[in-house]
Order: C-alpha cells, then structure tokens, then sequence
C-alpha cells in the first residue's frame, strides 16, 4: 500500500468557542490535485494550517507522507511548498531574492542554487521581471511569485490557500496552467482550497466539500455531479451540501477581511 | 519551461533536530536574515536619511544648546561627546522596537507563516530577526556618527573599538527588538502595540545615562537605570566611542545576557503570535 501524501483522522480545532474544524477525515493521494472547497468560513484554512504545522494537531492526527506532522515537525516542513491565502511577497525585494531567500532557508546547497532560482523563475514565466521590485508586480505575478518561491525547495506536497482568489480571469487561467505544468514537470501533490466551483471543475481531479468544519461530499467532479443528477453543476453539489452558505451568514467580518486583505497587492 | 527541482526519493533526515543542528541552523538562518536586511537597505537608501532626521535633531539642537550652557555637568568631556553614543543608542532603539511591531505587519500579511513552514526553529527565526534588526540599527549608525564627526565630535578610529561598538549595536537591537516581538506576542494586535511600543521607548530612554551622567539622577531613577539594558549599551558605546571611564566586560556581559533571554521569551511567544 502506498503512504497518502496527506491523512487526516478525526481533526478538530476551536478558536475560543468557534468550532472551525470539526472532526475532519481527509486522505489525498499521491500525485494528485485535490480541490478543497467550501464557503467563507469553511475551516478550509485552518485545516491547511493544522497539515502544514502552523496549528497545534494532536500526535497521528495528520500525516505528511506517512510522516506524524505533531512529531516530526521539521521533516514534514522539509516537503511542503506552501502559499498562504493573503499575497505574501516582500514588495521590498526584487522577485529573485525572494525566491533566493526560500532557497537558504531551506538550505538549498549552495553550488545549486542558483540554477534552482533561476529555473523556477522561468518555469513561471518571471525571467524578465526577477530583478525588478516586488512592489511593482501585478497580482498574477506575486502568484507566480509565491508559487516560484514554494517550488524552489523541490517539495513533494504543494499547498496553496486560495491561489486565483482577486486575480483576474486571465491571471487565474496563468496561475491554473502553471499548477498543471508543475505537476506534470515533478509529479508532486496539490493541494489546493478555493470557493471558485468551476476552477475546481477544471482543474482538480478529487474534491472534497468541506461545510462547517466537515467534509461533505468526496470524489471526482464528475462523480459528485452524477449523484446530484444529469446536467448538475458543480454549484448545484455545492447548494446541495451546504444549504444557501453561499450567502455567506457563516462568513464573519474576520473572513470578508481576509479576502480584501488578499486582493490587495503586496506593500 | 525549463527543468524544475524534483525532490530526491527519500527524504532527509526524519527525527528532530538535536542541539548542534539547532546551533548550525541558527546561525545560518541569522546570516540569511542579515543578507535580506542588506539588500532592502541598499533598495531603500531614503529610508536612512529620513531616519537620520530625528538623532540630527537631537544631536544639532538638544546638543548644541546643552553644550553651550553647561548645564549638565559631564567632567573633561564636552557635552555633544557625552551626548553622540547616548543619541546613537536612542536610535538603535527606535529602529529595534519598530522592527519588532512589523512582525504583527508580516503576520497580517501572511509572511510570517510562510517562513514558519520553512524548516527553521522558532528560536532561529527570532534570532535571525533579532540580528536583521541589528544589521539595520548599524547602517543607521554609520550616518549618525558621520554627522556627529561634522559636528566636531571626536570619535575612537580604532577598528577594534569600532567592532565592539558594532557588536554592542547588535545585542542592545537584538534585547529591543526581541522586547517588542514579545510584546506583540502578548498584545497580538497592531493598534495595540503601536500604542505601547510608542509609551515605552521615551520611558527607557530617559530612565537611562543617554543624556545625562547616572550620578545626576534622583535615588530612583538610578534604581531604573541599573536595570535598564539600555544603559548598558550606552555605556559601552560612550567607553568605546569616546573613552569615558567604562564598566565595558559589565556591559557586553549583560547585553549577552539580556539578548538570549529576550531572544528565548520571544521565540516561546511567537506560535501564540502567528495563530492570533
Ligand atoms: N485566528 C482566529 N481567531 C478566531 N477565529 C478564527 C481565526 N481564524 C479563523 N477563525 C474562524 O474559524 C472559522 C473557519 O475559518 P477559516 O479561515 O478556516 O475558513 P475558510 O474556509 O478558510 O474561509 P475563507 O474562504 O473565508 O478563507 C471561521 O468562522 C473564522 O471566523
Ligand atoms: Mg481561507
């Protein structure tokens, strides 16, 4: 049998009395690109906090690649490539040294550096724009940014939070087409939340539908689709599981803030 | 596309770092986070003059003033000489405790996470920040000390000294800078610590020797200023700087102390920081 890149059994986590994860089970196979979906206010980020040790979990909670992430902390870090929900680059440096800066802290040999800067710079068409300010990017280009930035560390698990939210159509389709090259260039796992259903349609070979801290609904777009009827959409599977979340009533100020915060562009 | 890093099959080591990794870790995560401080300065030169605007103030008026009315009292040493390291330290200071509330910055923005999921220790992090703060602190001190040549202030020009007072630069931003990290810790939101960062620095700063000698002070305020790191530093730099009559082992010897507890207190707060 094969070790999943990611498990999780059971996961639970409050914030004082708000219940943002609720006994959450959760298996991504290797290889693939998993789609974890859900309204504002989901939990999708504090689940994808908790996998990537950012949140306490308790021991056998969460496995990274068959390793525990409340006990081997460094290694599971060591093979994960993560972009947070908010545009995380530093606008006060040039695209190559943020992408060199991930490289030394994850002690990328220095005789490879370098090579290994520049190609994942390339491979998300930022060659030309490496030497210029962060600052001056486009919200597309910190994406490719922080995707550059995630990959340099050659991870096996790559996880991204809201990778196309603000983006523009474009944009999106551009940060889309990257994830895809990626995996076809490494194989690597993906992990990747979004309320955007038709990108999920798309792009994600398994989705699970997370509502109020659970998992909902599991299984190939297709398959989800088929059990609602013929010619369902994938908003339909969501309405379906989630009753009208879409209207947002789970989704505080906390969360309306978060994704201004995350349209905005870097400072 | 070119040819993306694959990862090798098996991973590196899997158990937890033991205490000689976490020393080698720290210091290469310390010198990444001074390189990244160098390269934003040399981005952002404006950043040192506008910043120079506050300790040329000092040092031009304050000092001047002071100086020609011999009001405070300060043996041999004219008054402008006493007063440059107390001004040097007073800017390190401002510049440490602002880089401590910008990790609140960085935690809204998201940054903070990101290389909380690098492998680094919570211990290196601080540290490596701690240090950057220090890199900063020193540039700044380059343009004060230049001003306070112009102004006629004799300084030491050996090297040897000049390395002490760097490194004294570097533990005082390290304790400061670790002080505001850890009060952002405690406080988690940004209002909040601006309110505090700004209700502390002027109290440490005039509860300390800067500006004037400690036997001048009232019975109480020397009590504060014996604990008071600042002080310290402000010894130290004045002994190296300017060869006053200094307590100078004393001084690095707390300074060394007051960083590694700061540095320690900080990196227990910063998990706390990053969830709130
Ligand atoms: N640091 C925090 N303190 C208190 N409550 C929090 C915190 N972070 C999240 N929450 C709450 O936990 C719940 C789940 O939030 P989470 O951010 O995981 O949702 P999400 O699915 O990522 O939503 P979005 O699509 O808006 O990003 C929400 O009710 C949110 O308000
Ligand atoms: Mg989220």
């Amino acid at each position: 049998m094969t070790v999943p890149a990611v498990r999780c059994t059971g996961l639970r986590h409050a914030f004082g009395d708000t219940v943002a994860v609720d006994g959450l089970d959760l298996e991504v196979r290797r290889g693939e690109v998993f789609g974890l979906l859900g309204p504002n206010g989901a939990g999708k980020t504090t689940t994808i906090r908790m996998i990537t040790t950012l949140l306490p979990a308790p021991p056998e909670a969460i496995t990274v690649l068959g390793r525990d992430v409340a006990r081997q902390r460094t290694a599971v870090r060591r093979l994960i490539g993560y972009v947070p929900q908010q545009l995380s680059a530093d606008g006060t440096l040039t695209g190559r040294e943020n992408v060199m800066l991930f490289a030394r802290l994850f002690d990328v040999p220095r005789r490879d550096r370098r090579t290994q800067v520049d190609a994942v710079l390339d491979a998300m068409d930022l060659t030309e724009a490496a030497d210029r300010s962060a600052k001056t990017y486009s919200g597309g280009m910190v994406r490719r940014l922080e995707l550059a930035q995630a990959l340099v560390s050659a991870p096996q698990l790559l996880v991204l939070d809201e990778p196309t939210v603000g983006l523009d159509p474009v944009a999106r389709d551009g940060v889309w087409d990257r994830i895809a090259a990626i995996r076809a260039a490494t194989g690597m796992t993906v992990l990747v939340t979004t309320h955007a259903m038709q990108e999920a349609d798309e792009h994600c070979e398994r989705i699970a539908l997370m509502h109020r801290g659970r998992i909902r609904a599991l299984g190939t777009p297709a398959e989800l689709k088929a059990e609602i009827g013929p010619a369902a959409t994938l908003d339909d599977v969501f309405r379906h599981n989630t009753g009208d979340a879409l209207t947002t009533e789970n989704g505080g100020m906390r969360d309306v803030r978060a994704a201004r915060r995350t349209a905005g562009r870097v400072g | 596309m070119s040819v993306l890093p694959v990862a090798p099959p098996a991973a590196s080591a899997d158990t937890e770092p033991g205490p000689l990794r976490l020393v080698r870790t720290t210091l290469s995560r310390i010198g990444t986070m001074c390189l990244v401080e160098l390269q934003k300065l040399r981005h952002d030169r404006t950043e040192l003059v506008t910043r120079a605007v506050q300790p040329a103030l000092w040092l031009i008026v304050f000092g001047q003033v002071f100086t020609r009315i011999h009001a405070i009292p300060t043996g041999s040493t004219p008054y402008l000489d006493f007063l440059a390291p107390g001004i040097l330290a007073q800017s390190a200071l401002f510049i440490a405790i602002f880089y401590g509330i910008q990790i609140i910055w960085e935690r809204d923005a998201g940054v903070l996470s990101k290389l909380m999921v690098t492998p680094t220790p919570r211990v290196a992090l601080v540290a490596a920040k701690a240090f950057a703060a220090g890199v900063r602190a020193v540039a700044q001190a380059v343009v004060v000390l230049i001003l306070a040549l112009v102004l006629g202030v004799s300084l030491t020009g050996n090297p040897l000294k000049l390395l002490g007072v760097v490194v004294a630069l570097m533990l005082g931003s390290a304790f400061f800078c670790c002080l505001s990290i850890t009060i952002a810790g405690l406080v988690l939101s940004r209002d909040r610590l601006m309110g505090i960062g700004q209700a502390i620095t002027m109290p440490l700063f005039f509860a300390s020797n800067a500006l004037y000698p400690v036997e001048l002070m009232p019975g109480w305020l020397q009590v504060i200023n014996h604990v008071n790191p600042l002080s310290y530093e402000v010894d130290a730099l004045r002994g190296l700087l300017v060869g006053t009559e200094a307590t100078i082992t004393l001084d690095f010897g707390v300074l060394v102390v007051a960083a590694a507890f700061m540095i320690t207190v900080a990196s227990a707060l910063l998990p706390r920081l990053s969830r709130g």
